[in-house]
């Protein structure tokens, strides 16, 4: 950090351009670390696992229709026919996929009390082959056994007082208390009888990812035989593509009464219900990349017109004895300088707009590193952008001070 | 003197291609950018039927668990809405909300498919404008019998008719006989206003029939249902005398009167329902027309709010940039204005001179700003792509070209008026010392 002085008073002739970097610096310094931090976030949502074993399932869903169509007989018999597949590992039917951002949830609370506080929880009504077909991880409790599964029509009541929750949603009814301790707990969910809680998963998130309850869910073991079922398949590792097609053809043809639709990867349901975050991000890196590009563009440009201005006081100074390893750190400094002032004014504007989006967008806050890592890194673009123009000016031939003067 | 003074810019710009073409490059992008992302605002967050903007009405009603502060809820329950119909006093009012069923085509080269449907009243189709290729909607005699009666999407119209008139023709519907007796035309308001609550950017149903068919005939119900209590009982009935909300009530009234006569009557209405220990909340009903609706419902997403916020900025960082680079330019040629103005130019020519100068390079920039823009646009649709919103409408118009091209013009001189200044003020003596 040599000679500030002579370059700060030297800036001071030129302040239009000292405030223009110093604008378009600090602009793209808020634009890029909070679009950065936005990025982050929504990765950070996406990276997060359902609990199921997403690589290799898949779902179909088969409606019936007509009089002739029998709900209990044929989700039986679809059953039988996929869990004895060669490929398939084991097949289960529910109301609702998770992360597919369709499912129904109720309030569940602690005592029989409707206007008590509840927590709402998402719910899959499914048989006993649920959690190993999801491939879920039991830590407490059981399974269900088939005797606890009430096959239900519409419009017939529920039953059944077993249920296996999330942990998550055991965390939250039950805070301080080991999972174990749980079970046996009753539990209330209004329009049904109360609820024993039989087994604890360690993860199930519910149908809605955007959601901030995503994580409290539970098991209900009673699986609708009504108009419409969704089988929820998971397969040997590399077969699913395989038996989508397979199972897709094998349910049309079986059954003249009911039409099948809706046959998705969970991983196509995972882009399909994360896809405007993908977008976002996108978008973003898109917008970063530009904005660096053209703050570049801004620097070069500026630096350029600066010392074609200067070039007869740089030749001077050459004649004069300087080195050109002086005349570049003369420029790679003033770079610094211009550079400092604008991400300070930049970290103001980062955070201030991190409020603003904190606020009234739902985010959480950014952490502290982000501003500094983000000013480090624009003074690092900043003497990359200028070393061009700056070794230019330092190949200035010391007999340019003596020509056309 | 206007083209020659043009003439001037585009020598002045071959006479510094790099620098000119950087600035085109800076207005482009940050026009582009900006315009790529105000549309998407424009059109998401814009009301689509601004002409009924102070005559169509969301009728909101507050039920709800005292002791829960949410606010009203956004649909009706199957009793309220009832009372409402039945006393009908709005100048024109619709009941509406989704189902699905299936559909058993009568060429057997066809399958049975699922569709989605769209229960209404005969009000519905005159309220939100919606335009028929072949035959009517129902009158209020269909809604009032029962009569089995459909209308259909052109899309639908198209899969099962080969687009042809199919009015008269019986569709079999979840096991029943329906009379076509009308096919929309091409209807897909973005947002889709009339049902915000169940997906804002959808594409709009296949099939409409009278609401109360969804009742009588216990259609398979679609869409969002929210209760607040559990239902007491079981079967459609309990669920019909439920606190459940699922069913979106919407009025057009003609004038303020009617609007505030309207409230007056649904506050009415919850009082005596206070009576009878239904509506435990304090009074708050809500009568808001489409444009205010779409604001409660927030249903300009997030993403595209804070997208506009970071579009701005990187419009204003290309419009930093373009200055300093005018600035470089105009000062770069002082000694040609030192000349012009020795052989007797005015200020105020000069000026016009560099206004247009400016005005060129925003202009060029405009232009390929809107290519810009059109490819964001695209690059958008495809990132978003066709099977979970409409996307359609995601292009540039010829009014969003023009208003991108005079941005792109005005944004350019306002950026100019320094530089442009200073070249105004140059001193002639001392560049025509050094020639």
């Amino acid at each position: 950090m040599i000679e500030a002085g002579p370059i700060l008073r030297a800036m001071t002739r030129n302040k239009l351009g000292v405030i223009l970097i110093t604008l378009q610096i600090a602009f793209t310094m808020t634009v890029v670390i909070n679009a950065i931090f936005i990025i982050n976030e929504r990765s950070s949502l996406m990276a997060r696992p359902s609990g199921l074993d997403e690589a290799n399932m898949f779902y179909i869903s088969s409606v019936g229709f007509g009089d002739d169509y029998n709900g209990p007989v044929t989700v039986a018999d679809d059953l039988a026919m996929l869990r004895q597949l060669p490929g398939v590992e084991n097949a289960t039917v529910t109301n609702a996929i998770p992360v597919s951002g369709s499912g129904s949830n109720s309030g569940v609370r602690l005592s029989d009390d409707e206007s008590a506080a509840a927590a709402f929880a998402a719910y899959y009504r499914v048989d006993e082959q649920a959690i190993d077909t999801m491939d879920l991880d039991l830590i407490a409790g059981r399974n269900f056994n088939t005797g606890d599964i009430q096959w239900r029509e519409p419009g017939q009541d529920l039953l059944r007082q077993e249920l296996v929750i999330s942990r998550a949603l055991g965390e939250r009814l039950f805070p301080d208390r080991p999972l174990n301790d749980v079970l046996g707990e009753t539990i209330y969910i209004a329009g049904l009888q109360p609820q024993t809680v039989i087994g604890v998963v360690n993860q199930l998130q519910g149908p809605w990812p955007t959601n901030s309850m995503v994580e409290l869910s539970m098991l209900q073991p009673m699986p609708s035989v009504g108009g419409r079922s969704t089988y929820l398949i998971r397969t040997e590792p590399g077969e699913r593509d395989r038996l989508m097609a397979e199972v897709e053809e094998m349910l049309v043809s079986t059954n003249e009464n009911r039409i099948v639709r809706g046959l998705m990867s969970l991983e196509q349901t995972r882009e399909e219900s994360y896809r405007i975050d993908s977008a976002m991000s996108t978008v973003l890196w898109v917008v970063i990349s530009t904005l660096i590009f053209i703050t570049c563009m801004g620097i070069v440009g500026l630096a350029v017109f600066g010392i074609n201005r200067r070039r007869k006081q740089i030749g001077t100074r050459r004649a004069l004895g300087a080195t050109r390893s002086e005349i570049l750190s003369y420029f790679m400094t003033e770079n610094f300088l211009v550079t400092a002032i604008g991400v300070f004014l930049g970290a103001v504007l980062t955070i201030g707009f991190s409020i603003v989006l904190t606020s009234s967008f739902n985010m959480p806050t950014m952490a502290w590193y982000y501003t500094p890592i983000g000013m480090l890194a624009l003074i690092v673009i900043g003497q990359i952008a200028v070393l061009g123009p700056s070794s230019g000016a330092a190949r200035t031939e010391p007999a340019i001070a003596t020509r056309s003067v | 003197m206007l083209f020659y003074y043009l003439r001037l810019s585009a020598l002045s710009y071959r006479r510094n291609p790099i620098l000119s073409t950087l600035m085109v490059l800076a207005v482009a992008i940050g026009i582009g950018a900006y315009m790529v992302i105000f549309t998407l605002n424009f059109v998401m967050g814009g009301n689509p039927i601004p002409h009924k903007g102070d005559q169509l009405f969301h009728v909101q009603m507050d039920i709800g668990n005292p002791n829960e502060s949410f606010n009203p809820p956004d649909q009706l329950t199957y009793i309220d809405s009832m009372a409402l119909m039945n006393d009908g006093r709005a100048f024109r009012q619709t009941v509406s909300s989704k189902f699905g069923g299936i559909i058993e085509p009568d060429n057997p080269e066809l399958r049975p498919f699922a569709a989605s449907g769209r229960g209404a009243s005969a009000d519905f189709f005159a309220m939100f404008d919606v335009p028929f290729l072949y035959g009517t909607a129902w009158d209020s005699s269909a809604d009032e019998d029962l009569q089995q009666v459909v209308v259909l999407s052109r899309e639908l119209n198209e899969r099962l008719y080969g687009g042809t008139d199919s009015t008269g023709q019986t569709l079999r519907l979840e096991g029943n006989s329906f009379q076509i007796i009308g096919v929309i035309d091409n209807w897909n308001p973005v947002p889709k206003y009339y049902d915000v609550n169940n997906g804002p950017f959808d594409t709009g149903e296949e099939i409409y029939l009278p609401w109360n068919l969804i009742v009588s005939l216990e259609l398979p119900r679609g869409g969002n249902t929210s209760c607040y209590k559990a239902v007491d009982g079981v079967g459609f009935q309990s669920f019909l005398n439920s606190e459940c909300v699922w069913i979106q009530y919407w009025v057009e009234l003609q004038d303020a009167d009617q609007e505030s006569d309207y409230l007056t009557f649904i506050n009415n209405y919850a009082a005596e329902q206070k009576q009878l220990g239904r509506f435990e909340k304090p009074l708050n009903n809500n009568l808001l027309d489409v444009e205010e609706w779409l604001v409660e419902q927030e249903v300009l997403p997030d993403e595209t709010r804070i997208l506009s916020a970071l579009a701005t900025m990187l419009l204003a960082v290309c419009l930093l940039n373009t200055i300093g680079l005018l600035l470089s330019k105009f000062l770069s040629k002082s000694a040609e204005i030192g000349v012009r103005q020795a052989l007797g130019a005015h200020k105020g020519s000069l000026f016009i001179q560099h206004v247009i100068e400016a005005g060129f390079i925003g202009l060029i920039g405009g232009l390929f700003g809107a290519v810009l823009a059109s490819f964001g646009l695209e690059g958008i649709k495809i990132l978003l792509g066709d099977d979970l919103m409409q996307t359609s409408w995601i292009q540039l118009d010829l009014n969003l070209v023009g208003i991108t091209i005079v941005l792109a013009v005005a944004c350019t001189i306002l950026a100019g008026l320094y530089p442009i200044w200073r070249a105004c003020h140059v001193n002639p003596a001392i560049h025509l010392k050094t020639q």
